[in-house]
């Protein structure tokens, strides 16, 4: 069977499986209730979504603006509205541009390393020749569940200069003792390296997903057909990946911003300010200075949002494109 | 030719697989060291102080300290924060579970003014940061009430989006077939009745994906209940605790480890016991 009938057979099933859909939502189903009775229920089964979203979602979204214009410390009921003098204030502040690149730098460190190293490693783990391949998939899957402010915490101790194992392994070969993040060079790197390992393996598992969706038989084909795992990597993998790689990378980005808990237990954004992401700069304006200025952070966090929300922007024009790449050449 | 090969064959699959078992060994030793930071950390919480740092490459401890454990759980409180993290956790998943499974269902099956409008919004909040929204949480849970108290923890823990639990429930109600429901209709059930004892059944392996994801989200959530907890240390979460815990006692490494390992087991515990279901549903959502 060749790959070009493959492909077609795929095509077929996948436009039935989509008229299938399609009948069964377009034409609406005889509903269990009607009337007013039916529309009392639909509002009733989205009212705690509606009042959990709304405040706790929704309401911080909208009010993080508000908050923004005014000089506010947070203890006393008085809100003094001061227009963008809080925005001013952030932008001129060369710690919250310190922040920001480290963010930026941050997720230049990461993404590359997460999205193709464990693309690598889902090749291996998605061979069906590989022996102990789901002990292995869990081994590498564990640190994802693991809580990530106790993973901070007991890396400071494994990478403790005086007394934590890797810099007594370092000692047993003869090497200088490191102070990783102690040290302003390697913090971030070091740091950025834990957070790699610690979601390595979700993105893993997405990757895993996505090599799933290739079925057996096209391999086949290309082996009787003499190709080598180089060809068959660049010509049937690598295509077929596409839609999956923007998916994936614009996914690991998102979730590269949400990266408090390991950075605060891990170095609370030292030494001299190496590692403060955007999210401690806001949490050290908001919650850990003595006076607290709330207006002063929440500016800085309606700028965070709006560059969150730019990701996700081209997050859904992805998810978009890779469905239509999928759908025109699956 | 049929002779040679029938002779040659038992040998040559040998040396076919053992290229694959000599992979597999290699990666045997690469998920030794991944794991290897949970070996030491265990090694650890049952060594003394002392030990733990002349010895600190040695795996094997010369006498099992259990006395740490004792300590990492009366005198450091994690006893305490253990109960809170399981009553935080098991409270939260139930709330987000119902919510999502009803709200994905009657977006799914239901057109009303608005529908379309709702999954817009939800779509757009897919990816809100804790950092962004923070500060306007502790505000309203402060006007409400709530700040300070497990109750107002659990609240906002549970109004965070949850998008994808919703559209993965959005997504398994769309693709039922209609029948089943007018099955339902036809014996007299109404609304609710339709919803608990026909669909939501039917949902059982998404309810398992997002009982688990959440479990396992709040179990490891920080930045909320690191927020909601700073005037009032018992309400702490054992991530929380364990934080607070190297700022007291900076000199107790092994109570750290066992106060660490504690924290930890419980969702390994939970993952190990139910990796098909989590496994699967990340997969789910990358596909659709």
């Amino acid at each position: 069977m060749s790959i070009r009938s493959v492909q077609l057979t795929r095509r077929e099933s996948r436009n039935a499986k989509n008229a299938r859909r399609a009948s069964t939502v377009d034409e609406q189903m005889v509903a269990p209730e009607r009337g007013w009775k039916r529309t009392t229920w639909i509002w009733l089964f989205l009212l705690p979504t509606i009042i959990l979203y709304g405040i706790y979602t929704i309401y911080p979204i909208i009010a993080s603006y508000w908050y923004s214009l005014v000089e506010w410390n947070g203890f006393d009921s008085e809100q003094r509205f001061v227009g963008i003098a809080n925005y001013q204030a952030v932008f001129a502040d060369p710690f919250f541009w310190n922040s920001f690149r480290i963010t930026l730098l941050f997720m230049l460190l990461v993404v590359p390393a997460r999205v193709l190293l464990s693309l690598l490693m889902a090749m291996v783990l998605n061979s069906p020749k590989l022996p102990l391949v789901g002990v292995l998939r869990s081994a590498f899957f564990i640190p994802v569940v693991t809580t990530t402010a106790i993973i901070g915490v007991v890396m400071r101790f494994v990478l403790d200069p005086a007394s934590g194992p890797v810099n007594g392994m370092l000692q047993l070969f003869g090497l200088e003792g490191v102070d990783f993040l102690g040290d302003q060079k390697t913090a971030l790197p070091v740091a950025a390296a834990l957070y790699v390992w610690k979601f390595f393996g979700i993105t893993m598992i997405y990757w895993l997903a996505a090599l799933q969706t290739i079925p057996r038989d096209i391999y086949e084909a290309a082996r009787i057909d003499g190709a080598n795992v180089r060809q068959t990597f660049l010509h049937i993998t690598l295509p077929l990946m596409k839609p999956f790689l923007i998916i994936i990378t614009v996914l690991t980005i998102e979730e590269t911003f949400h990266n408090f808990d390991l950075m605060y237990t891990l170095t609370g954004g030292g030494p001299y300010f190496n590692t403060e992401i955007i999210e401690i700069y806001i949490y050290r304006w908001a919650f850990a200075a003595s006076i607290p200025q709330l207006g002063h952070a929440s500016a800085a966090a309606v700028f965070f949002g709006l560059l969150v929300a730019v990701f996700g922007a081209i997050q859904l024009w992805a998810v978009y494109a890779s469905r239509r790449m999928r759908r025109a050449n699956p | 030719m049929t002779h040679v090969a029938a002779v040659t064959r038992p040998r040559s699959r040998f040396l076919r697989r053992l290229p694959w078992w000599l992979g597999a060994a290699f990666l045997v030793g690469t998920a030794a060291v991944w794991v290897f930071p949970f070996v030491w950390m265990i090694s650890a919480s049952l060594k003394d102080n002392l030990e733990m740092f002349s010895g600190g490459l040695n795996l094997l401890p010369d006498t099992l300290v259990w006395e740490n454990y004792v300590r990492a759980w009366n005198d450091a409180n994690f006893g305490r924060y253990l109960i809170n993290t399981v009553v935080v956790t098991v409270i939260t998943v139930v709330i987000v579970t119902v919510r999502c499974a009803t709200c994905g269902y009657v977006l799914a099956r239901y057109r009303f003014k608005g529908s379309k409008l709702f999954l817009g919004v939800l779509i757009a909040t897919l990816f809100v940061p804790t950092g962004y929204t923070i500060i306007p949480v502790v505000k309203v849970s402060m006007q409400l009430g709530l700040i300070d108290s497990l109750g107002g923890m659990i609240l906002a823990l549970s109004g965070a989006a949850y998008v994808s639990a919703i559209l993965l429930y959005y997504g398994y109600f769309r693709q039922i077939p209609r029948e089943l429901e007018e099955a339902a209709v036809i014996d007299g059930a109404g609304f609710f009745r339709t919803f608990f004892s026909v669909m939501l059944p039917l949902a059982m392996p998404v309810t398992a994906t997002v009982a688990i994801l959440t479990f396992i989200t709040t179990w490891n959530s920080f930045f909320l209940p690191l927020v909601f907890s700073f005037s009032r240390p018992e309400i702490r979460t054992v991530s929380v605790g364990m934080q607070a815990f190297v700022g007291e006692t900076a000199t107790d490494w092994t109570g750290m480890a066992a106060a660490g390992v504690i924290s930890i087991l419980p969702v390994v515990a939970v993952f190990v016991f139910m990796q098909r279901y989590f496994m699967e549903g990340i997969s789910g959502a990358v596909k659709s």
